[in-house]
């Protein structure tokens, strides 16, 4: 299979900050692609680039064999772009917005009409679609906005958090319209913080973070990168969060997930449970859980870009 | 690196960059019939700038050979429209500032498409506001020579505003964020129409002062349209220095606000 997107090495600094710090990765033609990676990582930076809104300092990309940086018009035709910030007109309608799109891209008038209808029913914004954005809600203005990325019917689809602010009902509806775009053979790179989403929508996942791609599989073979399971730790009392995770140190290397919990990728299995269960009993630290389990894409995302802190703090140190 | 290819669109040409900067001339009057109560107000602004004027000053301020009426329309119209333009700025600072330029960035237009239609679109308000200030002009007094001289001084005026749209225009993508636009947009302005013919003979003021009138774009337009109210005379020195200045005026900050549409990000 040909690559319909294809990047290599980009970068892109703001003063001191690399945004990109030699991005590198590729879609297969209907592929999809799940760009994966903290706050700041860079995953805006890259779909900018790539839909054409920002010139990289340095590097490659093209789209479906079109240089992004030298035919970026071509390239406009062809691909359809929902940026990670609702980009609709207020004072239009939903109707108008769509309308506006179509007429941008010059198709013929019957057939704007035509995808405008097709569009707001498949967002289920018909019958909000002749009132102004401006009283949408935010998951409306976000459904609306991604219809827009569709008037032209894009080959290649870029969507940057699509979902985020969306309640779990429009989250999954989205989700299945998405599929629906994928079966019918776009090629999709989308950007999510939600490991749910990548783990369901996307064939390969590129982990970014600090401008590089530091991890691109399959979500199974990220989660094998973890090692075959993980060992989570939950101590009873939070304060007690950095003495756990001094006295997990000495076993593994632990990591620390959102809600307080330590996780250690389990590479010796069922011994690692012992084992942590023998130091944080010797460190009198009382735990409310310990368990062993498959690792879940959260995982491996906590253990990456975990692993790159750190070292990056080692470094500066 | 140059980026010819940024330029137009790569098939369609000239015939679709125009066609979308009628699109958001379009979009730009519909905005302007979802918000009347801005259009209210913007023509409310100068109504008031022309009774103030006429019965505030109108008693103190010597013009020979002229009732101040007549010598005032000038000045109302060229200052209300210079002040008009900064929805130009504001519009466009808001935009950016929505995320709906990104919207059209990755749209295959023609770099200069939104500009356009920002522009055009703000001309037609300019225009009427204009003719609001003439109607209520002449129900204060105002008594033009001939239709034709004010016909005249009505197309002057817009196309002065037309000029003063692309500055602003410039200005908009500039400032960070739409009160700054609306800030950065007023300011200059004011000493710009006030330091002029706008409101008193230039031989009132100071030598240096009138120094300044005289090199500015608004003395040399005030002056035609006055002309052109008064006596009803096309063609003289001043219509063509005033000409000269929108002019020139929309092609320098037509190419520095494409050229700064393409940068920002
Ligand atoms: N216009 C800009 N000026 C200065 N710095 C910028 C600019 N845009 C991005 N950056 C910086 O570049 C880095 C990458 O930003 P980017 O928006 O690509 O991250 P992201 O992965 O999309 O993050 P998030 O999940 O928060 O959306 C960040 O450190 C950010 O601060
Ligand atoms: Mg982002």
């Amino acid at each position: 299979m040909a690559a319909a997107v294809e990047v290599e090495d980009l970068v892109k600094t703001y003063g001191t900050t690399r945004a990109l710090d030699g991005v590198t990765l590729q879609v297969p033609q209907g592929g999809v692609l799940g760009l994966l990676g903290p706050n700041g990582a860079g995953k805006t930076t890259t779909v900018r680039v790539l839909t054409t809104l920002l010139r990289p300092d340095s590097g490659r990309a093209s789209v479906l064999g079109i240089d992004v940086l030298k035919d970026p018009d071509k390239l406009r035709r062809i691909i359809g772009v929902a940026g990670q910030y609702a980009a609709v007109d207020e004072l239009l309608t939903g109707r108008e917005n769509l309308v506006l799109v179509g007429k941008l891209y010059h198709l013929p008038k019957a057939e704007i009409t035509r995808r405008a209808d097709e569009l707001l029913e498949r967002f289920e914004l018909t019958a909000a679609a002749s009132r102004v954005v401006k009283g949408y809600s935010g998951g409306m203005r976000r459904r609306l906005d991604l219809a827009a990325s569709l008037v032209n019917r894009p080959q290649v689809l870029f969507l940057d958090e699509p979902t985020t602010g969306l309640d779990p009902r429009s989250r999954l509806r989205l989700w299945e319209v998405i599929e629906d775009l994928v079966r019918d053979g776009t090629t999709l790179l989308l950007t999510t913080q939600y490991l749910e989403e990548a783990d369901r929508l996307a064939d390969r996942i590129a982990v970014i973070d600090t401008g590089k791609v530091i991890a691109e599989g399959t979500s199974d073979e990220l989660k094998d990168r973890v090692g075959g399971s993980v060992v989570v730790v939950r101590p009873a009392n939070s304060a007690d969060g950095d003495r756990a995770f001094a006295a997990l140190s000495t076993v593994g290397e632990p990591v620390r997930g959102a809600s307080g919990d330590l996780t250690l990728p389990a590479t010796t299995g069922v011994t690692l449970v012992t084992e942590a269960a023998r130091v944080l009993e010797e460190a009198g630290i009382a735990i409310s859980e310990l368990a062993l389990r498959r690792p879940t894409l959260d995982d491996v995302f906590l253990t990456l870009t975990g692993h790159a802190a750190e070292q990056a703090e080692e470094q500066s140190a | 690196m140059t980026t010819p290819s940024l330029d137009a669109p790569a098939q369609g040409g000239l015939r679709w960059a125009v066609k979308d900067a009628l699109v958001l001339t379009g979009r730009n009057l519909q905005h302007t019939t979802r918000q009347p109560e801005l259009l209210f107000f913007s023509t409310v602004q100068p109504v008031i700038f022309v009774l103030l004027f006429r019965y505030v000053f109108g008693g103190a301020i010597e013009t020979p050979g002229l009732s101040y009426v007549n010598f005032l329309m000038a000045g109302i119209f060229v200052q209300t429209t210079a002040f008009a333009s900064t929805s130009s700025a504001v519009g466009l600072a808001d935009d950016l500032s929505k995320g709906i330029i990104d919207r059209f960035r990755s749209l295959p237009m023609a770099r200069s498409a939104v500009l356009a239609g920002r522009t055009l679109g703000d001309l037609a308000r300019i225009v009427l506001v204009v003719l609001v200030m003439t109607a209520v002009g002449l129900a204060v007094g105002l008594r033009p020579a001939s239709l034709g001289g004010m016909l005249g001084a009505i197309a002057l005026t817009s196309l002065f505003g037309f000029a003063f749209s692309w500055i602003q225009a410039y200005i908009g993508l500039s400032v960070p964020n739409v009160e700054a636009a609306n800030l950065a947009g007023f300011v200059w302005l004011f000493p710009l129409t006030f330091a002029s013919s706008a409101f008193v003979p230039l031989d009132s003021m100071p030598g240096w002062l009138q120094t300044f009138a005289n090199a500015t774009p608004v003395t040399p337009t005030v002056d035609a349209v006055r002309a052109m109210l008064n006596e009803g005379l096309p063609l003289q020195a001043p219509l063509l220095r005033s000409l000269a200045w929108i002019v020139a005026i929309t092609v320098v900050f037509s190419i520095l606000s494409v050229r700064k549409y393409r940068s920002v990000t």
